[in-house]
């Protein structure tokens, strides 16, 4: 981890115990109000979204109850409604859709959803973003100039865009994203969040983002390429591989996290908006976007619980990536003051 | 400076012809049958086979060496060559023309996306400037809340939630479509912006219609520059704030007013003209969206139509043609960077 940054003591103190960069950087993290409430929001969705099949069990395609259509949340309705519908103050508090279902629960499980398909999508664009990056800032030539100019081309697009035609390309009977998911459908548990619609919006999301993240290590490598450190260990025989995976890698670590992170926001809402037109998880799953899809109807009919919730959900989780994201930048690299 | 421009001119063909190859690649590994698509499934091998010959479909798609026609009569050459002459061929699904869609389509997402963008500007400008005058102050956290939120929420939600309320629910402006069944019906634009078509055909009604529909659509697309827009003048504003010449100006007591608007903002714009020039991408992306919410007929509308029906010349032109406009439009707000910031240095 050498050359990154040397943090000045915050105040004067006689004996600072020693910490790390990453000690320091939780530290900072813990400090700022964006951050904390970043993180509190980010942890609590991940432990819904890994429990909540334990609280609540809950199967989409069984679920409907048609004596329930479209009814209000159960606390906005007078006593009388209640006691005909045999509701009880609490039992819908988000009200229910076209088919009865309670949308409190199809919201909660809409968490999972959405989770893994923002971590999958944006490890996929790390991955080969990075793996992009080091190539071309490493050996340069015109394996740089071809690694940029892909990089550009798909940066000059309305992301969007690029996701629905990869998204259409992906999906049909036997395509390559087919296969893969088909051996992937066959690890336990994976069907409960993904559908094969579903994994193709999430690729598509995921190539989207690839050079965001190949520019990041791409401008890292190309900094630190003729650094002392480096010229030092090539000249002790290190190998090139080690030191790009040793030397140089690590120090892109820090500005890849923040954006990671920050890139994990606009995944859900890229994922929602794709499920929103009818390009990523097909109902009955409860995936926000799919189910804002499911309430365009019945916003004309005055059902503004319907979509109200469901988006409320986004909102509150990218609202906590984009927090922990800020958080996370102004923790890891000191320098950049606001 | 003419230099300069020539060569970003220049520059751009490559990029273009790196557009339409990837977007071609693209959509040929769509799998499906655009013949089987228009004929429906009873359809005869025979009609099958006429119909590929007639699109073009019978080619190979880059490069032929069987020796039985020309190795460039394939179905990359043949796109290539209708998209340089600017005919783009006939929609698979409806047989119409599609560069008369086009046409037609381009104007309605052109008033929308510029709509869109007026309000971003004047009122992410107008708060970032008074959240950077009052920093610290309640208006100021209440602008960076609003930033955060505003990069946060799903576009098409805030359209589905003021659909319901402005619409549905207060009943102040019409839920979809450009304009009012009495005023569509039998209405030739001129330039297809329906609010200057009014004002040019001496209709104010009908532009006054125009107006109540492209609001909602407008503002929904708005939010996210909007915030990012307010975020990165607030934060220009207060850099030059704070430099010696706004202090100078201050002292030898300038109006707060003219130290602001002459001194500070004009200064602090540069930043912000890149950062609007980098939101165009976010618009058409948005307009998709958007246009889809409120039955807006668009570009937008229009891909999303030509993917459901698998029309490949649709989905093919449309995509082309608003990366082209994009890649188009951000040259431009480089170049105009370049011509307000004379320090810019070319080589």
């Amino acid at each position: 981890m050498a050359a990154v940054t040397q943090t000045a003591p915050r105040r004067v103190e006689t004996e600072r115990p020693q910490r790390s960069l990453w000690g320091d950087a939780w530290r900072r993290l813990i400090d700022s109000s964006a951050g904390r409430i970043g993180l509190a929001m980010t942890v609590l969705l991940i432990l819904l979204a890994l429990f909540i099949n334990l609280l609540l069990p809950y199967n989409p395609a069984r679920d409907r109850n048609l004596r329930l259509r479209l009814q209000p949340p159960s606390m906005l309705m007078d006593q009388p409604t209640q006691q005909r519908l045999k509701v009880d103050t609490w039992s819908y508090p988000f009200g229910t859709d076209e088919l009865g279902r309670n949308l409190f629960v199809r919201v909660l499980h809409g968490a999972p959803i959405s989770l893994t398909v923002g971590i999958f999508s944006v490890a996929f664009a790390v991955f080969f973003g990075a793996l992009l990056g080091m190539v071309a800032g490493y050996v340069g030539g015109w394996v740089d100039n071809v690694a940029v100019g892909i990089m550009d081309i798909m940066l000059s697009f309305p992301s969007i865009l690029l996701a629905i035609a990869i998204t259409t390309a992906a999906s049909g009977p036997d395509t390559f994203s087919t296969r893969i998911f088909n051996s992937l459908a066959t690890v336990p548990g994976i069907g409960r969040v993904l559908d094969q619609q579903l994994f193709n919006a999430m690729i598509a999301v995921g190539i989207v983002e690839i050079p965001i993240f190949g520019r990041i290590t791409r401008a890292t490598v190309i900094a630190l390429r003729n650094q002392e450190f480096v010229t030092a260990a090539r000249a002790t025989g290190v190998t090139g591989n080690r030191i790009l995976f040793r030397h140089i890698l690590p120090n892109s670590l820090a500005p890849l996290l923040v954006q990671a992170t920050l890139t994990m926001a606009t995944a859900i809402i890229s994922v929602a908006a794709l499920g929103f037109l009818g390009l990523g998880a097909q109902p009955p799953r409860p995936e926000w976007g799919t189910m804002l899809a499911g309430a365009r109807d019945y916003v004309v009919q005055g059902k503004w619980w319907y979509p109200a919730f469901p988006g409320l959900a986004i909102i509150i989780t990218v609202l906590g990536f984009n927090l922990l994201g800020d958080g996370l930048r102004d923790a890891l690299d000191p320098r950049l003051k606001r | 400076m003419l230099r300069y421009t020539i060569r970003r001119f220049l520059g751009l063909i490559p990029v273009l012809f790196g557009i339409s190859f990837l977007i071609f690649t693209v959509l040929r590994l769509i799998p499906g049958d655009p013949a089987l698509a228009m004929l429906g499934e009873r359809a005869t091998p025979q009609q099958l086979a006429q119909i590929r010959a007639q699109l073009g479909l019978d080619k190979k798609l880059f490069f032929d060496f069987s020796g039985e026609r020309n190795v460039f009569d394939t179905q990359y050459f043949g796109f290539m060559r209708q998209l340089l002459s600017g005919d783009l061929g006939t929609s698979i699904v409806r047989r119409t023309n599609v560069s008369t869609e086009l046409s037609q389509r381009f104007p309605a997402t052109l008033e929308l996306t510029l709509a869109a963008l007026l309000i971003a500007v004047v009122v992410g400008i107008l708060i970032g400037i008074i959240a950077s005058l009052r920093r610290g102050s309640a208006i100021d956290a209440g602008s960076t809340v609003f930033a955060l939120i505003g990069v946060s929420i799903p576009i098409f939600w805030l359209g589905l939630m003021m659909q319901y309320l402005f619409a549905v629910n207060l009943g102040w402006l019409p839920v979809s479509q450009r304009l009012d069944t009495e005023f569509s019906r039998g209405f030739q634009g001129v330039t297809g912006l329906y609010v200057l078509d009014g004002l040019l055909l001496g209709r104010p009604q009908l532009s006054w219609n125009a107006i109540k529909h492209l609001i909602m659509p407008a503002i929904a697309l708005s939010t996210v520059p909007m915030a990012i827009i307010a975020r990165m003048t607030r934060s220009a504003m207060l850099e030059v704030l704070s430099q010696d010449y706004v202090r100078t100006a201050k002292a030898k007591g300038l109006r707060s007013r003219i130290v602001v608007m002459r001194h500070a903002l004009r200064n602090a714009l540069l930043p912000v003209v890149t950062i609007i020039g980098l939101q165009l991408g976010g618009l058409l992306s948005g307009a998709i969206l958007t246009e889809t919410v409120f039955s807006w007929p668009g570009i937008g509308t229009w891909i999303y139509a030509g993917v459901q029906g698998r029309d490949y010349p649709i989905v093919q032109s449309g995509i082309i043609f608003v990366a082209f406009v994009f890649v188009v439009v951000n040259l431009l707000v480089d170049l105009s960077y370049a011509f307000l910031d004379p320090r810019i240095q070319h080589r």
